[in-house]
C-alpha cells in the first residue's frame, strides 16, 4: 500500500498552485505609468540603438489610437494602463560577468521551479533562457550552442550584438499595429529570447525559456524572435509560472518566428501561470499573448503545440502564414480551465502558397466555474491552389456549471483546397469513474486516463519530460472537481 | 465468504432493497431471479458501493470484514467483482490499458510488481484464447462502440483477468444473442472454482441453462420471497413471477 498513500499525500500536498512563492531580492522597478518618457527609460536603461527606439515610439503612437479587443469571449474589469509599472529587474549586487554573480536568491528561485541553472546542475540536453520579470537572468548551453552557430540570447542582448537581424526581422511577422497587445508590447517590451539557427543547421539540444512573474503590479512583456535559416531544425520550449497575488498581473508577449527554405521549427509551451482563488477568482495572470510564425521558404514547417493550465483569462492564438508553397502548419493544444478560469484560444491559419497544408487538434478541458472557448481561422488566399486543413475541435466538460465553445471561421478564395472541421463534445461522469474505481483503479488514476485518453494526440507532440509533466499537471489540476 | 443481513438499501432516499438476508459460501454459485424493479440491481450496485445507492441498514460483510465502509475501489481489490449491465463506453481509453491498470492495481495491492506491457499481452492473449474472444478486443477503446454483446463478453474478459473472490454479474445476459450468451457462460464457467463464488442476477431462465446455480433466490418488492435449488428456476420459468407474487 505504501506506493498508493504516496500518491494520495504527494496530492495532497500539490492540491494547492506550488509555484505561488514570492522571492525576496531587491529590485529596481520604474514608478507606475506609462508615457513616452517611460518608453525612452526603458530603451536607455536597456542602451539600445536608435532604431530599437523608433519602433517602440512608432508603436506606442499605434497603440494610443487602439481599442482593447471586445471580441473574445472573456469578461474582466477594465484594465488601467496607468496603474502598471513598465519595468522590473533584480537589482545587480554588481555588474554580471558570470553565473556566479546572479543573486543567489534568484538561482534559488528557478531550482525551487525545477529550472536548475547553475553550471553544475543544469539540464544536460535543454539550453535555458531564464526571464525573471522583466530581465532575462541567465542563458545556459550558450557556448556549446555557439561552436555549431546557433544564436541563443536574451533579445536585450540581440538587440545589442545583432542589431541587423532584430531590425530585419522584429515586426516582419507581428506587424506593430497588429493588435492591441501586440502594440503595447512592441512599445515596452523589456526582455525575452532571441534564437538564431543558421543555414544547414540542426541543434545539437532543446532551446528553452523558462518565465517567471515576480513582482506584483508589473506587466510582463516578453519578446521573442526565432529565425530558422535554409534546411534547419531546432525545437523550442516554453514554460511560464507566477507568484499568487490577490491583484491581476499582465502578461502580454509578442512571440515572432520565421521559417525558410526547408527548415522547420516546433515550439511547444506548458503554460501554468497562476490562475487565481478557485473559489472567488480573485488574482490571477491576465495571459494576452500574441504567437505568430511565418514561413517564408518553400517547403518550411512551423509546428505549434501548447499546454494551457493556468492563468485567469488567457487570450491567445498561436498561428502560421503560409507563405511559401509546400508549407505546412501544425497548432495542437490542449487547454484547462478550472476555478473561474476563462480562456479564449485556438489559431489562425493562413494559406497563401501553393500545396500549403494545416492541421489543428484543439482539446479544451473546463471543469468548475470555468469558460473554455476554441477560437480558430482557417483562411485560403487565391493563389494557394490546392490547400488543405484538417481542423478537430473536441470539448470535455466535467461537472455541470462549466462552459465549452466553438467559434470556426473558415473562409476561401479558392476553390481546389480541401478544409475538414470535425468537433465534438463530451463529459468525464461519475459512472466512468466508478467503473474504474470497481476495478480497483483510484480515482486519481481514472482520472488521468480519461484525460490522457482525451489529450494523447497533443501530448504524442511534446518532448517526453514535457509530456509526462503535461500529463500530472493536468490531473493535479482537475483533483477534486469531478463529482 | 459474504454475509449479507437484514439490508434496506436505496436510492435517492427511497427504500428499494427491504430487508435482505443472504450467506454466499466458498465454491457456490447462487442465482437471484425476479420481476423488473424488484431490487436485483439494487443488491449489486450495494455490494460494489455505487455512490448513487445508500444503505439504509444491516450489514454486509466479506471474510469478516465489513464491505460498507470500504471505497468501491478498496472493494475491488479485495476481491468483488461487478459485471455491469451496461458497461460505460470510455473514450480515448485503451482497452488492453485498461486491463494492465486494474491488473497492476490488484497486484500493488498483494504486494507484487506491476507488470510491463509486454509481460501482460502474454496474460491477456493467453486468457482472451481460453474465453475464444478476438485479439482485436485489445487495441479498441474501453467499450467504444461496442455492440452490447461485445461489452458482456469483455466484462468477462475483465473477470477472467482478475480472478476475483466474489463476481456480481447484473443482468450480464440481458440483450445477449445465443451465440454470445455461450460465450459469456462458457467463460464463466471456466472460472469458477471451490475459492470463488458468484451472484447471478438475471430476469430469465435461459441463462441458467448454461450456468448451473447451486441456489436460486426470487427477489419480489424488495425481499427474498423464495429460495431453493436449481429446480426452482424452471419452475419460475414454467409458471411466471404471478406465481410466487400472488401467494405470496
Amino acid at each position: 500500500m505504501t506506493a498508493k498513500e504516496n500518491t494520495v499525500s504527494d496530492v495532497l500536498e500539490d492540491k494547492k498552485y506550488k509555484y505561488g512563492f514570492k522571492t525576496l531580492i531587491e529590485s529596481d522597478t520604474f514608478a507606475k505609468g506609462l508615457n513616452e518618457d517611460v518608453i525612452r527609460a526603458i530603451s536607455h536603461k536597456k542602451k539600445e540603438p536608435e532604431f530599437m527606439l523608433k519602433f517602440r515610439l512608432k508603436a506606442y503612437e499605434k497603440w494610443l489610437t487602439m481599442k482593447e479587443p471586445r471580441w473574445p469571449n472573456v469578461h474582466y474589469p477594465p484594465i488601467d494602463y496607468q496603474n502598471l509599472s513598465y519595468y522590473s529587474a533584480p537589482k545587480p549586487k554588481k555588474k554580471l560577468e558570470s553565473l556566479d554573480e546572479v543573486d543567489p536568491e534568484i538561482l534559488r528561485t528557478f531550482e525551487k521551479l525545477g529550472i536548475p541553472l547553475d553550471e553544475q546542475k543544469k539540464l544536460a540536453n535543454v539550453a535555458v533562457d531564464a526571464v525573471f520579470d522583466s530581465v532575462s537572468v541567465a542563458t545556459t548551453h550558450k557556448k556549446k550552442l555557439m561552436e555549431v552557430g546557433i544564436i541563443f540570447c536574451p533579445i536585450s542582448e540581440a538587440i545589442q550584438e545583432y542589431p541587423e537581424l532584430v531590425e530585419e526581422y522584429m515586426g516582419s511577422v507581428v506587424p506593430v499595429g497588429d493588435n492591441f497587445y501586440s502594440a503595447l508590447n512592441s512599445a515596452v517590451f523589456t526582455d525575452g529570447s532571441f534564437v538564431y539557427i543558421p543555414p544547414d543547421t540542426i541543434s545539437p539540444m532543446e532551446l528553452s525559456t523558462y518565465f517567471r512573474i515576480n513582482t506584483e503590479e508589473t506587466g510582463q512583456f516578453e519578446r521573442t524572435l526565432i529565425i530558422c535559416a535554409d534546411n534547419s531544425y531546432v525545437s523550442y520550449l516554453e514554460g511560464c509560472t507566477a507568484p499568487q497575488f490577490d491583484t491581476n498581473q499582465l502578461h502580454a508577449a509578442v512571440v515572432e518566428l520565421v521559417t525558410h527554405e526547408n527548415a522547420e521549427f516546433k515550439y511547444s509551451t506548458v503554460q501554468n501561470w497562476y490562475a487565481g482563488d478557485p473559489e472567488t477568482g480573485k488574482g490571477g495572470v491576465y495571459n494576452f499573448v500574441t504567437k505568430r510564425g511565418k514561413c517564408v521558404g518553400n517547403n518550411s514547417k512551423i509546428s505549434w503545440t501548447q499546454v494551457e493550465t493556468g492563468s485567469a483569462i488567457t487570450w491567445k492564438y498561436p498561428s502560421c502564414i503560409l507563405q511559401g508553397d509546400n508549407t505546412v502548419g501544425e497548432f495542437y493544444s490542449v487547454a484547462l480551465t478550472n476555478g473561474h478560469m476563462q480562456a479564449d484560444t485556438g489559431t489562425k491559419m493562413i494559406h497563401l502558397g501553393k500545396n500549403t497544408k494545416s492541421s489543428i487538434i484543439s482539446k479544451g478541458i473546463s471543469a468548475a466555474n470555468s469558460s473554455n472557448s476554441y477560437r480558430g481561422q482557417v483562411k485560403v488566399s487565391k493563389n494557394a491552389t490546392n490547400a488543405r486543413n484538417y481542423s478537430q475541435c473536441d470539448s470535455m466538460l466535467v461537472g455541470d456549471k462549466c462552459s465549452a465553445h466553438t467559434f470556426p471561421y473558415i473562409e476561401s478564395a479558392n476553390s481546389s483546397v480541401q478544409i475538414e472541421h470535425e468537433a465534438s463534445t463530451s463529459k468525464i461522469s461519475e459512472e466512468q469513474l466508478f467503473y474504474f474505481e470497481q476495478r480497483g483503479i483510484s480515482r486519481e488514476n481514472a482520472i488521468a486516463a480519461v484525460i490522457n485518453g482525451f489529450c494523447k494526440e497533443v501530448f504524442k507532440q511534446l518532448p517526453m519530460e514535457f509530456a509526462v509533466e503535461a500529463q500530472k499537471l493536468l490531473t493535479l489540476k482537475l483533483e477534486n472537481s469531478v463529482g | 465468504m459474504l454475509e449479507i443481513k437484514d439490508v434496506r438499501a436505496g436510492f435517492d432516499g427511497t427504500e428499494i432493497i427491504k430487508g435482505i438476508t443472504l450467506s454466499v459460501k466458498k465454491g457456490e454459485v447462487h442465482a437471484i431471479m425476479g420481476p423488473n424493479g424488484s431490487g436485483k440491481s439494487t443488491l449489486a450496485k450495494i455490494l460494489s458501493g455505487h455512490p448513487s445507492y445508500e444503505v439504509m441498514s444491516g450489514e454486509v460483510t466479506l471474510d469478516g470484514q465489513n464491505l460498507l465502509e470500504m471505497e468501491p475501489e478498496k472493494r475491488a481489490l479485495k476481491g468483488v467483482f461487478m459485471g455491469f449491465q451496461y458497461p460505460v463506453e470510455i473514450p480515448g481509453v485503451n482497452n488492453a490499458e485498461f486491463l494492465r491498470m486494474a491488473y497492476n492495481a490488484k497486484r500493488i495491492h498483494e504486494g507484487q510488481e506491476e507488470l510491463d506491457p509486454l509481460d501482460f499481452d502474454e496474460i491477456l492473449t493467453e486468457k482472451m484464447k481460453v474465453l475464444g474472444m478476438e485479439q482485436k478486443y485489445k487495441d479498441r477503446s474501453l467499450n467504444e462502440g461496442f455492440s452490447g454483446g461485445e461489452k458482456k463478453k469483455n466484462e468477462i474478459l475483465q473477470m477472467a483477468i482478475l480472478e476475483p473472490k466474489l463476481a456480481v454479474l447484473d443482468e450480464t445476459d440481458s440483450g445477449l444473442d445465443i451465440d454470445a450468451l455461450r460465450v459469456v457462460a462458457n467463460g464463466v464457467n471456466k472460472l469458477r472454482n471451490e475459492n470463488n463464488a458468484l451472484i447471478l442476477i438475471t430476469h430469465y431462465q435461459r441463462l441458467l441453462e448454461y450456468i448451473q446455480p447451486d441456489f436460486v433466490h426470487v427477489l419480489s418488492q424488495g425481499k427474498i420471497i423464495k429460495s431453493g435449488e436449481k429446480g426452482l428456476a424452471l419452475e419460475l420459468e414454467a409458471q411466471g413471477y404471478d406465481w410466487l407474487t400472488t401467494t405470496h
